[in-house]
């Protein structure tokens, strides 16, 4: 953590700009400096992740405004969901633009006024987002000194610029602000010739902690959700929902909704729904709904599902190769074989998923809680069979994402229901919906056969990933003989899945760290010193070695009985490394993790305090998945409806927790993810290191723990 | 002539008609457009409804308006009476102490409760009376010492 005397004790009038209305827009438009910029070049990689249906836009659009009263409006097509850029970015603007971080307002995610974005999902917007942004405002700089050495009559080298102000470097006194400069004016400048942004020497804003933006408006209650807003005549809606994913609707009585005062049923195909201005009336309602359904389901529950991976027919791909695996059998010395399991876990954010449909005109406009506005507009244009100008999405806050805020089912319920209606419609899932629709993240087999030369060398890892995901399935270790090989398939899961925080990462360091356990357990060496020795790649070695002198490590072999884990990963960029102390009940099985230590290397940390937010975030969600959180279902029913058969990490659980980013004047990586995906791995081998126990399956319930600890009696 | 209820609303005497089975998280939310109590589970489990009543932090969203009458209510919008931030706010910005803040004001008006039953409280305490307040992006820490922090500038 950088040092705290540049923790700002005020935090910035910095309000996000979300209401700008279209009126506001062409206010803004009226004057001003408008930097246009071309996207597609910086987005190619984002879209290939998204698979989106849209191309990539080579359109020119508005990203950046100097307005004429000096105010910076940034337009960006993200989202904040409490990830916290919405503090970072004016942070980069205002230190490239030489302007006070208080005059750079933020307008996110609204289709109709920002540039096109696939999504705010993978740690993206500040190391991919980022750069294109810096090149913006990189111009729009040098823009304002040729203005201002017009203005001031001499030559731009001779200006300087300071809190938005250009001056005549020898003569402080003469000066004209950005304001003035572009007042009575409208220059549009395309940008076409990339200016060099600054560098990191010349940082002066980033790098320095600032508290969250939006903290004073979420404290008061005043933040405003998709469900907090309200328009005359508005209606919510109830859904009538299959009992089951493979139920099919034959029919639906509505006679006895009906018959209640105030009610309205809107239908369309499969969509049933109930309307009315009270939620709790419309929900009582649907209850009076009588509906059949016929049944396809799957065989297979959250007990099956390991062993129907195993034998799915599924494709394999082979995503990494080096050297030979017979070769790499043959010159071990000790064969390790492990199999581990992963089970599907929901995002479960506190706000459900919501989204508020009314018509503008023709125009259906929807205010949603989307990761993905842009997406969000192709799903409902799509469906209504509408074009893209006819749709708008403007996300407001989101109340957490995590991934899940990527699928905009909710969206679309809002925007058919509002076109058949003509009515303002807010549909606000319930926690059962949110649990029942939600992309969970998938269960997943690794099956891993590794081996160690008479050196304590890793001499073979042969890693076989069956639908976690691929995303951090490298070996990550300097290995003579490795091959990961990933299998997927359609129709495996019997329900949704997508991407949930660190996708396939999570279970795939899990694995890979727990398995490295085994081999640094058995052949004697301390599990830092394995690490250590079989690691070629300098940044890894460094967070590790960090971490150890963070938390105090000292070596010993594990099992040391002292209940310490350690484990590290890469992801979005940046690497991590984790230490763990836990404590384990060895009568009950429950585990208490007393410590965590994290060190992560990002590149340069634009807000210092912001990382070890998200770190302190990931570490703490991540002992959900780690011990309890673990989705019931048999076929399509899903047995998890609430909070009550759900257990979230609570207050009781949370350890004493340490972070250190190491400072580098690198590229900006991801900080949303990456302190995740060790903690399933690190807590797996601190309770082997407490009690010799091997888990090979998240969660670590106590049942799961009792089981491991009556195999080493 | 339809029954109404009257109860007392952050400092104001306030009346509605009396709508069977509404629960007050939803009068608070569409009767007086109080949107800063917030749904997250309907069922009591997350915490994200909690107001105070007669000095008592409840889930709006397990009690019935008839249950509210001649009481007092007071939620996010009624904590601060001065203008300026309640000193719970105050730490909570001071200490960073959410992310997406959606259950925020939840977690203030608990920790309020909690502060006006026991207004110094220990850690454990503190731990104790938050158990079950949820938060999915995992601002525990510095919940916990906010709540800390402003328990030792508070008079309650």
């Amino acid at each position: 953590m950088k040092d705290n005397k540049y923790y700002r004790d005020e935090v910035p009038e910095n309000n996000p700009t979300f209401e700008v209305d279209r009126r506001d827009f062409v206010k803004l438009l009226g004057g001003g400096l408008f930097i246009y910029f071309q996207l597609g070049e910086f987005l190619v990689g984002v879209a290939a992740e998204a698979e989106q249906r849209r191309s990539v836009p080579t359109d020119y659009n508005a990203f950046l405004h100097i307005g004429e009263d000096g105010t910076v409006t940034c337009l960006i097509g993200k989202i904040e969901m409490g990830q916290g850029i919405i503090t970072s970015f004016p942070q980069m603007i205002a230190d490239e633009l030489d302007t006070p971080l208080e005059s750079v307002k933020m307008v996110m995610g609204d289709t109709e006024l920002c540039p096109y974005d696939a999504g705010t999902w993978g740690s993206l917007s500040t190391r991919v987002l980022g750069p294109a942004m810096l090149v913006a405002v990189a111009e729009a700089r040098a823009v304002l000194l040729s203005l201002g050495a017009e203005y001031l009559e001499v030559a731009p080298e001779d200006l300087a610029v300071e809190n938005g102000v250009i001056f005549i470097k020898s003569k402080k006194n003469k000066k004209v602000s950005f304001g003035q400069l572009t007042k009575g004016k409208k220059i549009e400048k395309y940008l076409e010739v990339k200016p060099k942004a600054k560098d990191y020497s010349e940082y002066k804003i980033r790098g320095k902690s600032f508290k969250h933006a939006d903290g004073i408006v979420k404290v008061k209650g005043e933040a405003m959700y998709s469900g907090d807003f309200r328009m005359p005549g508005m209606l919510y809606a109830k859904i009538l929902r299959p009992p089951s994913h493979g139920a099919t609707l034959i029919s639906a009585d509505t006679s006895e909704a009906e018959k209640m005062e105030g009610i309205t049923i809107a239908r369309n195909k499969e969509l049933v729904a109930v309307l009315h201005r009270d939620i709790e009336k419309a929900e009582a309602a649907l209850f009076k709904v009588k509906a059949e359904y016929k049944f396809d389901e799957m065989k297979v529950d959250d007990q099956t599902v390991f062993k129907r991976m195993l034998e799915f027919p599924s494709e394999a791909r082979v995503v990494k190769s080096s050297g030979d695996i017979a070769t790499g059998k043959s010159s071990s010395d000790l064969i390790f074989e492990s199999e581990f399991h992963n089970s599907y876990v929901a995002h479960a954010a506190i706000e459900t998923h919501t989204a508020l449909g009314f018509m503008e005109g023709d125009k259906v406009v929807v205010r949603a809680s989307t990761q993905t506005p842009f997406g969000t507009q192709d799903g409902i244009a799509r469906e209504l069979g509408l074009g893209l100008d006819k749709v708008r999405v403007i996300p407001p806050f989101l109340g957490g994402g995590f991934g899940g805020k990527t699928m905009f089912r909710q969206a679309i319920e809002a925007a058919r229901l509002t076109k058949i209606t003509g009515k303002p419609i807010m549909v606000l899932w319930t926690r059962k919906e949110c649990f029942f629709y939600d992309n969970f993240r998938p269960a997943a087999v690794i099956k891993i056969t590794s081996g160690t030369d008479k050196s304590g060398k890793i001499s073979l890892w042969d890693y076989h990933e069956y639908f976690a995901g691929a995303r951090g399935s490298d070996t990550i270790y300097d290995v003579p003989n490795a091959k990961t090989t990933s299998y997927s398939a359609r129709d495996i899961h019997p329900f949704l899945t997508g991407a949930w925080r660190a996708p396939g990462n999570n279970t795939n360091t899990f694995a890979r760290e727990s398995q490295i356990d085994m081999m640094a357990s058995k052949t004697g060496v301390d599990p830092l010193d394995f690490r250590l020795k079989n690691l070629k790649d300098e940044r890894m070695i460094g967070v590790l070695k960090a971490v150890a002198d963070l938390f105090g490590w000292t070596p010993a072999k594990s099992p040391s009985g002292r209940g310490y884990g350690i484990a590290c990963g890469f992801d979005a960029g940046s690497y991590v490394a984790h230490i763990a102390e836990v404590k384990v009940d060895q009568t009950t099985g429950k585990i208490q993790v007393v410590r965590v230590a994290c060190a992560q290397d990002m590149g340069y940390c634009i807000n210092p305090e912001g990382s070890i937010i998200q770190m302190e975030g990931c570490i703490t969600m991540g002992m959900g998945y780690a011990l309890t959180e673990e989705v019931k279902f048999t076929g399509g029913d899903i047995h998890t409806a609430n909070f009550g058969t759900y257990q979230l990490p609570q207050f009781s659980w949370v350890p004493k927790i340490q972070t250190k980013i190491l400072e580098k004047n690198e590229a900006p990586q991801g900080g949303g993810e990456p302190a995740i995906i060790c903690m399933g791995g690190v807590l797996a081998n601190a309770v082997f290191d407490a009690c010799g126990a091997r888990l090979y399956q998240l969660p670590m319930t106590p049942e799961r723990v009792l089981g491991a600890i009556a195999k080493v009696k | 002539m339809a029954e109404t209820i009257k109860f007392e609303l952050n400092g104001k005497k306030v009346e509605i008609p009396l709508e069977k089975g509404q629960t007050l998280l939803w009068a608070l939310r569409n009767n007086f457009n109080m949107t800063g109590t917030k749904y997250g589970c309907g069922e009591g489990y997350c915490g994200a409804c909690t107001v105070i009543i007669d000095g008592e932090a409840v889930r709006s969203c397990g009690i019935t308006m008839d249950d509210v009458a001649e009481k007092k209510i007071t939620t996010i919008e009624g904590l601060s009476v001065t203008g300026k931030l309640h000193p719970l706010q105050q730490a909570f910005v001071d200490h960073d102490a959410l992310q997406c803040g959606f259950c925020t004001p939840g977690m203030i008006m608990n920790a309020y409760g909690l502060l006006l039953k026991t207004p110094h409280p220990t850690r454990k305490q503190i731990i104790e009376g938050m158990e079950d307040n949820l938060c999915r992006c995992g601002a525990h820490t510095r919940i916990l010492e906010a709540i800390e922090s402003a328990s030792k500038v508070l008079k309650v």
